[in-house]
């Protein structure tokens, strides 16, 4: 189960796409889920599929790691295309009457349910190529960055960087921790995968007290570790590899600009 | 009777981070026996344990406790896991409870023991690892690192299984709080003949001090499985995959080397205590 967590991994590589400027990667993530949320009719989603086909094979991340990612998912992926196919009104294809009321099943219903899968999954998956190819330190650096001119607002943006970076930092170690207090209390006949929901929940005592205290004692040792380099916050630091744009983010924006063109003009080409 | 067959174990197959942790393991643990498994940091040897109790699942071969092939899909792994206890690395960050009581309790109650059986074994646990009664009724974030260690200690022993397996159970100790475990550990074997136990260690003190037995994992692999002067008399094959024989050994060793006439095989300090004193005064050894 925890393995399963991909957010926060980092496959390192020499692909064009890692090789993109962060800030860059990260608002053209944006402007993709934008987009996804925007595209209707199965040309435009045509056109955005090859263009993620396209991003992932560029990416070089094995296809069967970015389906992984999509496996916790799978739940609120069906509950959605259900919903949609269920409760769209439309011209009806089949329908079965159930006493109180009518399921029915419309045309429209499953065009939706098509849609609003491809768009979550699309969604996962293009957020999944910007952390599979990002390593979290640059990840988070550009965000600082990004965030910057929200200071004038009074945006701590160092500090949510810092934030962040420590969290996801922290997802692997905590994940590896909370494997190894289940298999020890698994090893004292604690049992995490069977009962009622009541008892499921009682049995995660055993693993969340002892995840606790000791999130409490990284946390703790962290902050001395940090105190004791002098840290002290975003003021007047410098980095060692600082962010420039290359090339590639220049073909990178030549291609999404591309793809809304084409959007843009096959919309006013048919309309 | 522990008995482990063409094991091998590969993390995340299929994925871009596989790795193969264990490869083609075999070796025999009789019952009652005090062994011990010594290999470099990452060579496998808290993977492999965790076998041994069902945790892990070998991607290929055979592990057989007592009969009992734990590898089958319909094995009964609570039965296993409370007849193979595993006292993990650092076992003190899964206490969890109120009271140092209700902790020990906590196996013998999934066992679905009644209060009374409950209470008998954590008595007997606590009496086995030295931890006092007026103890039981505190909580276990109050006590000191080496009492919270032996809590959970007895937290497995109360399962009273037949096998007990040890992670490193003396690191981060202070000398005294590891002498003291160690200690247990070693009177427990004597008092519970029939108890197997199987402990993880750098220490080579420590091996030569308890063990019957050691295996010797290098990189996933069995280099060595025997006796414990059969493996600390190749000393030279230890130093070469990093690791090391006794400190008293070496010093032994070095002696020889000068040409003092006197036998290779001591291991712990008591023996060389003893032989030394006959070698250099001439006389039975005594206490100095």
């Amino acid at each position: 189960m925890l393995k399963d967590i991909t957010i926060g991994q980092y496959i390192a590589g020499n692909s064009p796409i890692h090789k993109m400027d962060a800030r860059v990667k990260i608002l053209f993530a944006l402007l993709f889920i934008v987009l996804l949320f925007i595209i209707k009719g199965v040309a435009e989603y045509a056109v955005i599929t090859l263009f993620l086909a396209l991003v992932v094979k560029l990416s070089g991340v094995p296809l069967k790691f970015i389906v992984r990612g999509l496996k916790p998912m799978l739940f609120i992926l069906i509950f959605t295309v259900l919903i949609n196919v269920l409760m769209t009104t439309g011209e009806v294809l089949w329908s079965v009457n159930l006493g109180i009321f009518t399921l029915r099943v419309t045309r429209e219903g499953v065009t939706m349910g098509i849609y609003m899968l491809l768009r979550l999954v699309y969604l996962v998956i293009g957020t999944s190529v910007l952390t599979l190819t990002t390593s979290p330190l640059m990840l988070t650096d550009g965000i600082e960055k990004l965030l910057k001119p929200f200071e004038i607002i009074k945006v701590p943006s160092h500090e949510i960087a810092m934030m962040m970076t420590i969290a996801i930092r922290f997802i692997p170690t905590i994940a590896d921790e909370t494997d190894k207090i289940m298999k020890a209390q698994t090893a004292r006949g604690a049992d995490f995968e069977s009962g009622s929901i009541i008892r499921r929940a009682k049995a995660m005592i055993p693993l969340l007290v002892p995840l606790f205290v000791s999130s409490f004692r990284r946390a703790d040792e962290l902050a001395v570790a940090m105190d004791s380099r002098c840290y002290r916050g975003g003021a007047s630091r410098t980095r060692m590899k600082e962010m420039r744009l290359t090339k590639y983010d220049a073909y990178a924006g030549a291609v999404i600009f591309a793809v809304i063109a084409i959007l843009i003009a096959s919309r006013i080409a048919f309309f | 009777m522990i008995s482990v067959k063409n094991l091998n174990y590969t993390y995340q197959p299929g994925m871009p981070f596989e790795r193969q942790a264990l490869f083609d393991i075999s070796f025999e643990i009789p019952d009652g026996d005090f062994a011990a498994i010594i290999g470099h940091t990452g060579s496998g040897k808290s993977t492999l344990i965790q076998h041994l109790n069902a945790l892990v699942k070998p991607t290929s071969g055979s592990i057989v406790i007592n009969g009992t092939d734990i590898v089958e899909k319909d094995a009964d792994l609570k039965k296993v896991r409370s007849e193979v206890g595993l006292v993990f690395q650092y076992p003190e960050y899964q206490l969890f409870e109120e009271t140092v009581y209700r902790d020990i309790a906590f196996g013998p109650r999934n066992m679905g023991l009644s209060e009374a059986e409950i209470k008998e074994r954590v008595l007997e646990a606590a009496g086995l690892v030295g931890l006092s009664e007026d103890l039981l009724g505190k909580s276990p974030f109050e006590l000191s690192g080496g009492q919270k260690r032996r809590v959970a200690i007895a937290g497995v022993l109360s399962m009273r299984p037949k096998v007990l397996i040890l992670d490193e159970p003396t690191a981060g100790l202070d000398p005294h709080g590891r002498d003291e475990i160690l200690g247990q550990i070693s009177r427990m074997h004597k008092e519970h003949g029939d108890m197997t136990i199987i402990f993880v260690s750098h220490s080579m003190e420590d091996v030569a001090k308890l063990a019957q037995h050691i295996i010797v994992l290098d990189h996933g692999r069995v280099v060595m499985d025997g006796e414990v002067a059969e493996i600390f008399a190749r000393g030279d094959e230890l130093s070469k995959i990093g690791l090391d024989v006794p400190e008293i050994t070496r010093l032994t060793y070095e002696l020889i080397a000068r040409g003092v006439d006197i036998r290779p095989d001591i291991y712990t300090v008591d023996f060389a205590k003893r032989i030394y004193a006959e070698l250099f005064l001439g006389r039975e050894g005594t206490e100095c």
